[in-house]
């Protein structure tokens, strides 16, 4: 078996019909869940007053979610996050979550025990061969009021280990980068290598979280795997396939297992198929089904998703007892993918994620 | 079907395809001629930390080694078939010249010039080496130390690698980094984005030539990527527009080639007889299709202005675009033809700008339609020939990818403190006294003392600063007699 190719348990595969119907009843379960006042929140029974329509009778599958209009994420900086709480959760003080390198208001989301279910679920895809039961952990990134923060420490505790942190402070970079002082903002990055590659030295690792960025420079450092790295779980910024390409082959030297994702504190976590290598390094990711769906869609016609290998923009629909947001345009594109059944993942997935319109204009992205 | 070439980066020599590619394409027809492969930024930064293998490998010869080898490769790069790409794919110099020509919208004859210059350095290394060293011994660099003028001397690398960030307006500079290997420095090349041709194939030139491969890195690459190299580099040829170099400008490890702004200046004592002159002002305009920085954009004079720049004009609006292959052609198209709307509606600005005493496009009147015409689907802007009442005038010390220039009188007193930094200033004089001030003039980096085109280099001369200068020091030596 590569290193760089970690099969799932046979325990996740599922066939794509049975997983429609899945996602269907779901879908039922979740809307008469956050629309009957004994168990939704304030904003969303308001908003189907409002609405004038109530989604408890209109949705009966997840195709009918299209009659909702796109979630405003304006909604998640303006709206107080007591206005979200569930009426089941009422009285249960709550996390609160922000979403990564805002600046201004940063946009919240409120949860309970979501991310613990997302990250057991990513846990249950990997073998000891990748992340080893009782090893410790390090999260080089942006923890701070991130669920990133608490979700990785969780994983660690999860898998039976401990979890160091060092913090990166995307928003403190941003505003670096915005006022061209690019010397410090080269500094700040050099300081948090500094301290990552410190523990890395000291102590005994194996496992890391961090983002591409980030591993490539502790890369420069030390060689990852000779740190005793097995896995490197990894996420937060673009990656292309001669990126993670780069990642593979050199920085972890193909000796110490590459496990990218995709994921956001609104969605959680999507997992990527293990294959990617062979794909000429074109990550292909799958949304944590039916909690969560990513949909590839027409940017002119967002009722319609684009055909497979076609791009288009990434909508996030999450709906979970603590939160339910349908339809959220991100601000990404990507390829839609075939689902990928044999891997546990018998749903479409997004592949080459990138920010919406790259092709037209320069972005600057990745700050981190 | 012709298999479409890949060229690869060189990593220390090695090929090494991206996954990450842009491509090259025909300005006219559109066509791929070429997918070229991307560096990311991390993948320069881990060769970096390998820049001894390279410079060990070039340290380990003989600086006459390597002339001899840049001289095999004159001839390699001139004539010879050399692989385009690690696929096995071989380019003559024929394909290369329309390649080129192709995607830089160059003529045909344009790029046979410019490699005759590239040629010309690299089968003169010897005189080019001993006029960039002062005559220094070569072995002098071998041993670390030497005699030079019966004085102990000693040199020392600067740096162990020489970075270039590349153009894509003209090959011809491509001449100013090949010295390098003769030097034992090894080169890490950045090509400009849409001619990666020239650097890549003198590069194979000299491995066909018995170069250590390692010596050679190719990365075509980002913005990201050329911010890498210059980190990087303990030497480093930077070309750029004025803002990029200006970034740089004061940085020790970084030589600065931003826009020229050279001048033909015509003095006191010569300006009645400026007719015997016009020849000399339309070749300093026009060589190479006005895309060099030592094309004259300036031609300062005591007076006669009206006149010269109606006979200038005249001459210029004559030029014509012609077909690549035509060995008449004169004029170069562009590339990107954005870029030329961008120009031509710069040019209309400034000409409505009034700042003392406005300006005028000679030109305009001898030429039948506008500046920018397009001919069998590419771009060009016409010769232009632009009369400025004032020195202030916007248009009166600016440059252009494209023959363009600007006809201002300024009495001879105060020439040299009026034209500003020049990289090449073409003084047409006879007078003693005038001579010596621009002998001693500090804006003058080249100067050409009597009726020579800006456009004429003679190479084993310093061009912005002297490479050997750059890319070593001086150090005191004293040995013990034995």
């Amino acid at each position: 078996m590569s290193t760089t190719t970690p099969t799932p348990s046979s325990s996740t595969r599922v066939d794509a019909a049975a997983a429609a119907q899945q996602l269907d009843a779901y879908t039922r379960e979740m809307i008469q869940w956050h629309f009957s006042p004994e168990t939704g929140s304030p904003f969303w029974l308001n908003w189907a007053k409002q609405a004038g329509w109530d989604p408890r009778k209109e949705i009966q599958g997840f195709a009918d979610m299209v009659k909702f209009p796109h979630f405003q994420d304006e909604w998640l900086r303006d709206i107080d996050p007591h206005q979200w709480v569930p009426a089941a959760f009422k009285g249960k003080p709550f996390n609160i979550f922000e979403t990564g390198g805002t600046t201004g208001m940063p946009k919240q989301r409120i949860g309970w025990n979501d991310y613990k279910v997302d990250y057991e679920e990513f846990s249950d895809r990997y073998g000891d061969d990748v992340f080893p039961h009782g090893a410790d952990w390090l999260m080089v990134g942006p923890t701070g009021p991130r669920r990133l923060r608490l979700a990785i420490e969780h994983l660690a505790n999860h898998r039976g280990g401990s979890c160091y942190f060092v913090d990166l402070d995307p928003r403190w970079v941003k505003k670096l980068i915005a006022e061209g002082h690019f010397d410090m903002a080269r500094k700040y990055q050099e300081h948090v290598i500094e301290q990552a590659v410190t523990i890395l030295k000291h102590r005994r690792i194996g496992c890391m979280f961090t983002t591409p960025r980030l591993l490539e420079t502790i890369g420069e450092h030390l060689s990852v795997p000779d740190a005793g790295i097995k896995g490197v779980f990894c996420g937060g910024t673009t990656m292309t396939p001669q990126m993670t390409r780069f990642l593979c082959e050199e920085v972890l030297e193909n000796r110490t297992v590459f496990v990218p994702t995709y994921g956001n504190t609104l969605m959680g976590l999507a997992c990527s198929k293990p294959t990617f290598a062979e794909e000429g390094y074109s990550i292909t990711y799958y949304a944590p089904q039916p909690r969560a769906v990513l949909r590839i869609v027409d940017p002119n016609d967002t009722t319609r998703t684009v055909d497979y290998d076609t791009w288009g923009r990434v909508e996030l629909t999450t709906m979970t007892k603590e939160f339910f947001m349908p339809r959220f345009l991100e601000r990404d594109e990507a390829l839609r993918r075939p689902p990928a059944p044999e891997y546990g993942f018998p749903w479409d997935g997004v592949a080459e994620v990138r920010p919406f319109g790259a092709s037209e204009k320069k972005i600057v992205e990745g700050v981190y | 079907m012709t298999t479409i070439p890949h060229i690869p980066l060189l990593r220390l020599g090695k090929p090494y395809q991206s996954l990450d590619t842009v491509e090259v394409r025909d300005i006219r027809t559109n066509e791929t001629l070429a997918v070229v492969s991307q560096a990311n930024a991390g993948i320069i930064r881990r060769d970096a930390r390998r820049a001894d293998e390279a410079f060990d490998a070039l340290q380990a010869m003989r600086c006459d080694e390597l002339i001899a080898i840049s001289q095999k490769a004159a001839d390699l790069f001139l004539r010879g078939d050399l692989p385009l790409g690690s696929d096995g794919v071989m380019q003559s110099a024929e394909d290369y010249v329309r390649s080129l020509s192709a995607t830089s919208g160059l003529p045909h004859v344009m790029v046979r010039r410019n490699m005759e210059k590239i040629h010309f350095v690299l089968a003169n290394m010897k005189s080019i080496f001993a006029g960039l060293t002062r005559g220094l011994d070569t072995s002098a660099i071998d041993e670390g130390f030497g005699e030079q003028a019966g004085v102990p001397v000693s040199f020392f690398p600067a740096a162990k690698q020489l970075a270039a960030i590349l153009p894509s307006n003209s090959p011809g500079v491509h001449s100013l980094w090949v010295p390098a290997i003769a030097m034992k420095i090894p080169l890490v090349l950045k090509p400009g984005s849409e001619e990666p041709w020239t650097p890549w194939r003198i590069a194979q030139a000299f491995i066909a030539a018995g170069c250590p491969p390692e010596a050679l890195s190719f990365y075509p690459t980002n913005h990201e990527g050329s911010q890498a190299i210059l980190d990087l580099a303990g030497r480093a040829l930077l070309f750029g527009d004025r803002k990029t170099v200006d970034r740089y400008r004061g940085d020790p490890r970084v030589e600065v080639h931003g826009p020229g702004y050279s001048k033909v200046l015509i003095g006191e004592d010569e300006i009645d007889n400026w007719e015997a002159h016009l020849d000399v002002l339309v070749r300093s305009v026009l060589d190479n299709g006005g895309r060099s920085c030592i094309n004259a954009s300036t031609i300062v004079v005591p007076r006669h202005a009206d006149a010269i720049a109606e006979a200038l004009a005249q001459r210029l609006a004559a030029v014509q675009p012609k077909p690549a292959d035509d060995p008449e052609a004169k004029l170069s198209a562009f590339a990107k033809p954005a870029f030329a709307e961008a120009i031509d509606a710069s040019i209309d600005q400034a000409l409505r700008d009034t700042t003392g005493g406005g300006a005028t496009d000679v030109t305009a009147k001898y030429r039948s339609g506008p500046r920018r015409v397009v001919v069998d689907g590419a771009t060009y802007l016409l010769p232009t020939l632009v009369r400025c009442q004032s020195f202030e005038h916007p248009l009166a010390n600016t440059e252009y990818l494209f023959p363009f220039a600007s006809v201002v009188e300024v009495p001879q007193r105060d020439m040299l403190c009026t034209i500003g930094p020049s990289l090449v200033v073409t003084a047409i004089t006879r007078d003693p006294a005038w001579q010596r001030q621009l002998l001693a003039c500090p804006h003058i980096d080249r100067l050409n003392l009597g009726p020579i085109p800006t456009s004429v280099v003679q190479w084993d001369q310093p061009h912005e600063g002297n490479l050997f200068e750059f890319l070593y020091r001086r150090r005191a030596i004293q040995m013990a007699r034995v």
